[in-house]
């Protein structure tokens, strides 16, 4: 079953990346992929000080993740479990090589590096346990989505992320993946204009676009609901209080008051729980705000792509026309060089030859470039399109049962509620 | 028509002012009540459904006497605007003329009312009138709530001294119920002049706090006591419902919000659109069952409290009245003990002075009994009542939230159900 976020953490048997050095082979289908070869769980984290890049006192949280090779059913065995501890400015480093190196794919989401859509009882504060605790479960997601994605799963350098403690972080920057970072992908704001986008593409890009504005505004009335709720039951907290001192002076009514302020109490104290429960609903909710930033990314790199081809088409046009020109003398568009070869005199016939040849040249190759950007093109949309539609069902399923998994909330909170009232009401009664 | 049985009260108004007539010095008087029957706090204003409005706790008593407050009317003369509410009475007793009444009375007329009761009977219960503005919540003098919840006071008011075994036969309480405008006019006229009354009143404070406690009888000082500590504790109550109606009214105001965001995301979606909407139609269900709430509470439980913590002023204020007498018999006692003098006319007066204390404890501790057996009644059936408001909004929103569950699990996911909870 595809990673989600209802189940415990624990057993999630996912897959590795089994052959280090080879070309990464998108499987035929899904069976090879979920090959079941190692378990992974984030199982603990730990406050830690230390020195940073500017010697300077820090302190950060480490996360131990721990792998186990799962046997075959029939061994029988359990196999011994791997350890190592990673911050989460290692996990940004794996995801950001992932993002250079896969440009086609939808790279799952890191969980957020700073609380954000807090309602006021949650802390805003990273060190606070209960952030903590969350960002655990949302570090372990992001590793069981990428150990079950079909393709990332295969790659070495995130298999010994999971298993090779010292020295990762040289061979992460050995890869060189920083220099082939294209900065425009950064710059979401610049705008391309691109002749002949992918329809699909750009269809795609207002679709991320709506599923982030409506995402990001559901979570925060979220929030100001939770908020209000929250006041709601704290505020009958103080019936307990005051039915209790109340009780001390009546007679008949006191045991009625006195047991139903015990009853109001513990309507009171029932709100943490049902609103912690809730925040795991809310992450969920922020995973898929967060894909849909990566989604985007996906289309502006089609979007970039093309405009570079685009480019190179232009360029091409140009010099090839250039040529014509300079072979047939003709000057059939304007250019200053032609303007200051007519006043200050014509250059020598050889002169002309060498510039024709330089041209043919740079054609040359840049036919073949072009060629080969088409290619790359074609290639990107096809593969980036295959990841689109895997993630496209991958977030139908986690969405829906995210919103069944709130409806069983919601309908556990009204129980508790009934429960509490029920015998509330049944105090009241006797009073 | 049944004749109320009041045993051992009289009728007429001059009764505890001074007759010493019915009631002899240490004569032993029934206070054993003739009706017991708890006032329903969930009044409607249809004159023929009255009849079924009320709660009968021991005995089903048979009224005969029946009154509504509808119909609130604005009036605009050169000098002021005022309203107008209908009074209509209907009843049995011979004492009155007509079997039915209809007239139209001012909240000044209610005003006028109170202070009458009270005078008359100054150790007795007068039931609270609503307050003159309300001041916080900043609600206008003639908005619409306004006028409702006074209108919904004043029908309780009247209602509340028709239940009072000895106020019912108040004879200002007869004319307030039958006279035409101009008769009660000149009715208003007679008596006591405004100043002179609240020279009693001033007097009354006064000699209270100056210590009419001297001789004090124990239950009436665990009455005073009783009634400070339930003062506070129905005031914090008072305040701790508003709030709860406030925090109630905030969170329903964001779930307005938060439903609609999930129709325009299914805008969006094609595979999961269904059960988008389908959330966000619970959202907007559990909603409306929050506004149900809170009217719940504002129509019932907000205005019982708020009762109370008039009743407990009102309470205090007949404590005190209660000592002024008393302190009025000590005085006479203390003087006559000084003076040596004119024994025989001291005490033929300090006679009457211990019929008067004698009277007025018991009709206090008569009518004590009776509105704790009261209080007890609404407070039971208030927080019944808002017990029960809760238990309907949770069932509510369950019945939603379950049959959205059953709506999407037709397939895949078998049990999505919660365990029961032990």
């Amino acid at each position: 079953m595809e990673s989600s976020e209802a189940e415990p953490s624990e057993s999630r048997p996912e897959e590795d990346g089994a052959a280090p050095g080879s070309e990464p082979q998108p499987p035929d289908t899904m069976e090879d992929c979920l090959a079941k070869k190692m378990e992974i769980t984030v199982s603990e984290a730990e406050k830690r000080t230390g020195r940073n890049a500017m010697n300077m006192q820090e302190t950060y949280t480490a996360y131990l993740i721990e792998t186990r090779a799962v046997e075959s059913q029939n061994e029988g065995q359990c196999s011994p479990v791997d350890s190592l501890w990673r911050r989460y400015s290692e996990f940004e480093l794996l995801r950001n090589y992932l993002l250079v190196t896969y440009p086609h794919i939808v790279v799952p989401p890191l969980p957020e590096k700073r609380a954000d859509f807090v309602w006021h009882k949650l802390s805003a504060d990273n060190m606070d346990p209960d952030f903590v605790e969350r960002r655990r479960i949302g570090l372990e997601n992001f590793l069981l989505r990428v150990a079950s994605h079909p393709v990332l799963c295969q790659d070495k350098i995130f298999y010994s992320f999971l298993t090779q403690e010292g020295g990762w972080k040289e061979m992460v920057n050995e890869t060189g993946f920083q220099l082939k970072a294209d900065s425009r992908l950064k710059a979401l704001n610049a705008t391309f204009r691109v002749k002949n986008p992918d329809k699909r593409f750009t269809e795609l890009k207002h679709y991320s676009d709506e599923l982030q504005s409506v995402i990001s505004h559901l979570l925060r009335v979220r929030a100001r609901v939770a908020d209000r709720l929250y006041g709601v039951y704290k505020v009958h907290g103080n019936y307990g209080r005051v039915f209790s001192e109340w009780s001390a002076i009546e007679k008949e009514m006191g045991d009625g008051l006195q047991s139903a302020g015990h009853h109001m109490d513990v309507y009171a104290a029932s709100i943490d729980d049902i609103l912690e429960e809730e925040e795991h609903y809310a992450d969920q909710l922020k995973e898929y705000l967060f894909y849909a930033e990566a989604l985007r990314a996906v289309c502006r790199k089609h979007e970039l792509m093309q405009y570079d081809l685009e480019m190179a088409a232009q360029d091409l046009t140009s010099k090839k026309q250039q040529c014509e020109e300079l072979a047939t003398g003709t000057m059939r568009t304007f250019s200053l060089k032609g303007m200051t070869s007519k006043l200050f005199g014509q250059e020598t016939p050889e002169q002309r030859e060498a510039k024709i040849k330089i041209l043919e040249e740079q054609i040359q190759e840049g036919e073949e470039q072009l060629k080969s950007k088409n290619l790359e093109g074609r290639d990107f949309v096809k593969s980036a399109w295959a990841d689109i539609e895997r993630f496209k069902e991958q977030k139908n399923r986690d969405l829906k049962e995210a919103l069944i998994s709130y409806a069983v909330m919601q309908i556990s909170m009204c129980k508790k509620g009934i429960q509490v009232w029920t015998n509330a009401k049944e105090c009241f009664s006797k009073m | 028509a049944a004749q109320k049985s009041c045993v051992g009260w009289q009728h007429s108004t001059g009764l505890l002012a001074g007759h010493s007539s019915g009631l002899a010095r240490g004569r032993v008087v029934d206070t054993s009540l003739a009706e017991a029957n708890s006032f329903s706090p969930s009044m409607t204003i249809s004159p023929s459904s009255m009849i079924n409005q009320y709660k009968f706790e021991d005995e089903p008593e048979l009224r005969d006497l029946f009154i509504t407050v509808d119909d609130p009317e604005s009036h605009i003369t050169a000098i002021e605007t005022f309203i107008t509410y209908r009074v209509i009475t209907k009843t049995s007793r011979g004492e009155f003329d007509s079997c039915e009444y209809e007239v139209r009375r001012r909240y000044q007329d209610f005003l006028w009312l109170k202070s009458k009761l009270e005078e008359a009977h100054p150790t007795l219960i007068i039931p609270p009138l609503p307050e003159k503005f309300i001041m916080k919540g900043m609600v206008e003098r003639f908005s619409d709530e306004f006028i409702e919840t006074r209108r919904k006071a004043l029908h309780k008011f009247l209602n509340r001294i028709a239940d009072h075994p000895t106020l019912t036969f108040n004879e200002d309480f007869k004319i307030f119920l039958t006279a035409q405008a101009w008769e009660l006019s000149s009715h208003k006229k007679q008596g006591p002049g405004l100043l002179s009354r609240m020279g009693q009143t001033v007097r009354a404070v006064a000699s209270s706090v100056r210590g009419g406690v001297k001789n004090r009888p124990e239950m009436f000082t665990e009455m005073n006591d009783y009634m400070e500590t339930f003062s506070q504790k129905i005031n914090v109550l008072d305040k701790i419902a508003h709030r709860i109606y406030k925090e109630e009214r905030e969170y329903f105001n964001e779930m307005k919000e938060y439903g609609p965001i999930h129709t325009l995301w299914s805008a969006s979606e094609e595979d999961i659109a269904d059960s988008l909407k389908g959330v966000a139609s619970c959202i907007d269900k559990c909603c409306k069952a929050t506004e149900k709430r809170m009217a719940g509470l504002s129509e019932n439980l907000l205005p019982i409290l708020h009762e109370y913590v008039l009743y407990s002023e009102i309470l205090m204020g007949v404590l005190k009245r209660r000592d002024h007498i008393q302190s009025e018999l000590d005085s006479k006692i203390d003087a006559l003990a000084n003076k040596k003098a004119d024994k025989d006319l001291f005490s033929e007066e300090i006679g009457k002075l211990e019929d008067k204390v004698e009277c007025a404890n018991n009709a206090l501790k008569a009518d004590w009994d009776r509105w704790k057996q009261n209080m007890q009644c609404d407070m039971r059936s208030a927080f019944t009542n808002m017990a029960d408001n809760n238990l309907h909004y949770y069932e509510e929103c369950l019945a939603t939230w379950e049959s959205f569950l059953a709506s999407q699990t037709v397939d895949c996911h078998g049990e999505e159900d919660s365990e029961d909870r032990p």
